[in-house]
């Protein structure tokens, strides 16, 4: 008797269970989302938006299963790109010979091959590598991503060497007609995948391995003592990490109906770090963010600028320094804000810190962009165009707004940010007093 | 009581252990044997290898010779993890919980493996009954149901302290290793936490490590001595209390 009235005693200190409005509102999110990617091609109908679509779906999935490592198990690895790419190579091949044996295959499931491609890589060497985290892992990804890159271009019959293997999507058996040649076809495809990947990589978040993970990653020797191997978490963490990446390969190599070297190189690796990171590695949601992000940006910028790449770099440089949250960290912070209904007073301090950091921003692009002009393209018309605003590279009254930007814009940014900082502080302990007293 | 306690093989049995850092022996063959049931204390100065034999037993260290038995087998030169498997659970020193992760996770992680869940990602960890009642369970019983939702390492010093001992008896082992669990605490949270350690401790054994002599009195069974990595005299507290060589290493000026 007594022990039945603790343990309903006890309970009462157990989170509540979630209500039914909770549970409609957690699947009316899947729901929402799943009605959005079928209605977005009816938004934006163009075949580039479908391109674009197409290839944010793939990296959503490829940062997603880059953060069950980093953000989840706090695994740093800088080769993630191989098992994304063998996720591709295998999946060229197995459409390739499944069109030539006519086997019943549909398209469809060809992303399930990458999917296991990538696994069983990661399976093969994964017990070795996860051994320890840090460092090691680290250092050991790197030097097998080299390795599995430069075989790629030894091993020509399996990778086919600079020019990659390509396949045929539309000769493969065909389900309800569908011939997956249109993009539209493709992006459906690549749509279904993603939430799939997306649903089942959060569930995976909320299973005792999951919960695991984040014990890991926060503390990998207290794990011993609650009867874990942090070895076989992490093990089991890179396993799913490689079959997410290989289905995100896989649909890649569907996507253009190629595979090469490049979906094995330390580009790709270091963009799925960048999207990961970018859109922040503490929240579920922070690489889907990160990954849209990334993506369009840098379809985007590449028109604008030669040298996008660089202007990633030194973004990504500024959200290690000033925002390790990523985006979604910066959003989420101001959550007990916005509880508090106390969100309206930063935006005076925020508007008066983005002008002089707007400036700052617009100097270093006239420097870069100068400095571009004379390095790079040096006998060229001086009259260059950056982000859509034409000027003249050689003019000296160029250089010295450009100069005047940088040197006041940082001085008052500095100022301001600080302020903005003075004010956080203020109001929210204003927020916290708040809610504490309600 | 249950035919386990009744049964005469020790819970922790050590033999002729040693265990040197380089040339330094911090550990010079210790013998040592708790019954099942008991409350031992382990005390001496600091530096003695108090926390050293901790780690020993709790395969956190290896011992560089000697035999370490739990329930008569022998765990000596085993992973933590497989000793926690067989029953035996231990807490730090220093304060050692998952400090990114709230209360409830905390507590939750410590009951996963014992009730069976293991590895599993077949499985929903909000709706697994067993694990749901012994976490609220020992959150209530460690006095934290209303910092269930914060993350650890914004907890209070006494308040870690507390869940430090939460994730050690949470996965129900049978021998439970506490390492100074009063330390830096006030008197009225040093009362607590002893009352706390009393009833959740209720039926297992019991090895802590402990500086408050009021503690160590008022809760042990057994006592032992720890003085420059040899063990100078074990007993019951009146034991100790009139032996010589204690009072002239250790207890002198505490016990006066
Ligand atoms: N990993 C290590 N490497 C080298 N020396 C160590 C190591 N761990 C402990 N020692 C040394 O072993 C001796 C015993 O340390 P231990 O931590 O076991 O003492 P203790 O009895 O727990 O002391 P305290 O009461 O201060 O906690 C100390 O001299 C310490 O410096
Ligand atoms: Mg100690």
């Amino acid at each position: 008797m007594t022990d039945l009235a603790s343990h309903a005693a006890a309970l009462g200190a157990a989170p509540p269970r979630p209500t039914v409005s909770d549970r409609l509102k957690f699947y009316g999110i899947w729901l929402a989302t799943a009605v959005a990617l079928l209605v977005l091609p009816q938004v934006f109908s163009s075949g580039g938006s479908l391109t674009t679509f197409s290839l944010v779906g793939i990296s959503i999935i490829f940062a997603l299963s880059y953060n069950i490592l980093l953000g989840q198990t706090g695994m740093l690895s800088f080769g993630h790109a191989v098992y994304y790419g063998l996720g591709g190579f295998l999946a060229i091949h197995a459409i390739n010979i499944v069109g030539f044996h006519k086997w019943p295959i549909p398209l469809p499931l060809m992303p399930l091959i990458g999917g296991v491609a990538g696994l069983f890589f990661a399976a093969l060497i994964g017990w070795v590598m996860t051994q320890r985290s840090g460092t090691a892992f680290a250092m050991i990804s790197l030097g097998l991503a080299e390795l599995v890159a430069s075989s790629a271009l030894i091993l020509r019959t399996f990778f086919g060497g600079e020019a990659g293997i390509s396949a045929n999507r539309t000769k493969l058996f065909k389900v309800f007609g569908l011939s997956f040649g249109p993009q539209i076809q493709i992006y459906y495809l690549i749509a279904a995948w993603t939430l799939i990947a997306i649903i089942a990589m959060y569930a995976l978040t909320r299973t005792p391995l999951g919960r695991m993970c984040n014990a890991v990653r926060d503390n990998p020797e207290r794990v011993q003592f609650v009867g874990y191997d942090p070895h076989v978490v992490r093990y089991l963490a890179f396993c799913f990490s490689g079959f997410f990446a290989g289905i995100a390969g896989a649909l890649a190599a569907i996507n253009f109906e190629i595979a090469n070297s490049a979906y094995l190189g330390a580009t790709q690796s270091g963009t799925v770090l960048f999207s990961t990171y970018i859109g922040g590695i503490g929240f579920f949601i922070g690489p889907i963010v990160g990954a849209v992000f990334v993506t369009v940006l840098s379809l985007g910028l590449s028109d604008l600028t030669q040298v996008w790449q660089l202007y990633f770099g030194l973004f990504f440089i500024a959200v290690v320094a000033f925002a390790p949250g990523g985006i979604t960290g910066l959003l989420m912070m101001h959550r007990p804000l916005i509880r508090a209904g106390m969100l309206q007073r930063m935006l005076p301090s925020y508007l008066i810190a983005v002008v002089p950091t707007l400036a700052l921003c617009t100097g270093l692009m006239m420097m870069i962009e100068t400095i571009v002009h004379y390095t790079v393209n040096p006998n060229e018309s001086p009259n260059i165009k950056a982000f859509g605003i034409p000027f003249n590279a050689e003019r000296p009254s160029v250089w010295a707004i450009s100069a005047v930007l940088i040197i006041v814009g940082f001085i008052l940014a500095r100022m301001s940010w600080t302020r903005v900082g003075q004010t956080w502080d203020a109001t929210l302990s204003a927020a916290r007093a708040k809610v504490h007293a309600t | 009581m249950s035919p386990a306690m009744e049964s005469n093989t020790p819970a922790i049995e050590i033999k002729g252990v040693e265990k040197s850092f380089g040339a330094t022996k911090v550990i010079q063959n210790i013998n040592l044997s708790i019954a099942q049931g008991e409350r031992h204390a382990l005390i001496g100065p600091n530096g003695a290898g108090k926390s050293t034999t901790f780690n020993l037993i709790s395969g956190y260290m290896k011992p560089t010779s000697g035999s370490i038995k739990l329930r008569g087998e022998e765990v000596a030169g085993l992973r933590p993890f497989q000793i926690n498997r067989r029953g035996l659970s231990r807490s730090f020193q220093v304060t050692n919980v998952f400090a990114n992760m709230t209360v409830w996770e905390n507590l939750r992680c410590a009951v996963l493996w014992s009730t069976g869940h293991r590895y599993a990602f077949w499985k929903n960890v909000d709706n697994l009954p067993v694990v749901r009642e012994r976490t609220a369970q020992i959150l209530e019983d460690i006095h934290l149901t209303s910092r269930r939702d914060v993350p650890a390492g914004l907890l209070t010093y006494a308040e870690q302290r507390a869940l430090e001992i939460g994730i050690t008896v949470a996965g129900g082992a049978n021998v439970i290793l506490l390492d100074e669990p009063t330390a830096g605490m006030s008197n009225a949270e040093t009362e607590r936490a002893v009352s706390l350690i009393r009833r959740l401790t209720e039926g297992r054994t019991l090895l802590i490590v402990e500086h408050d002599m009021s503690v160590v009195f008022g809760l042990a069974d057994r006592i032992s001595v720890l003085v420059y990595g040899q063990v100078i005299a074990s007993g019951t507290p009146e034991e100790i209390r009139g032996n010589p060589k204690v009072k002239e290493a250790y207890l002198g000026e505490e016990a006066a």
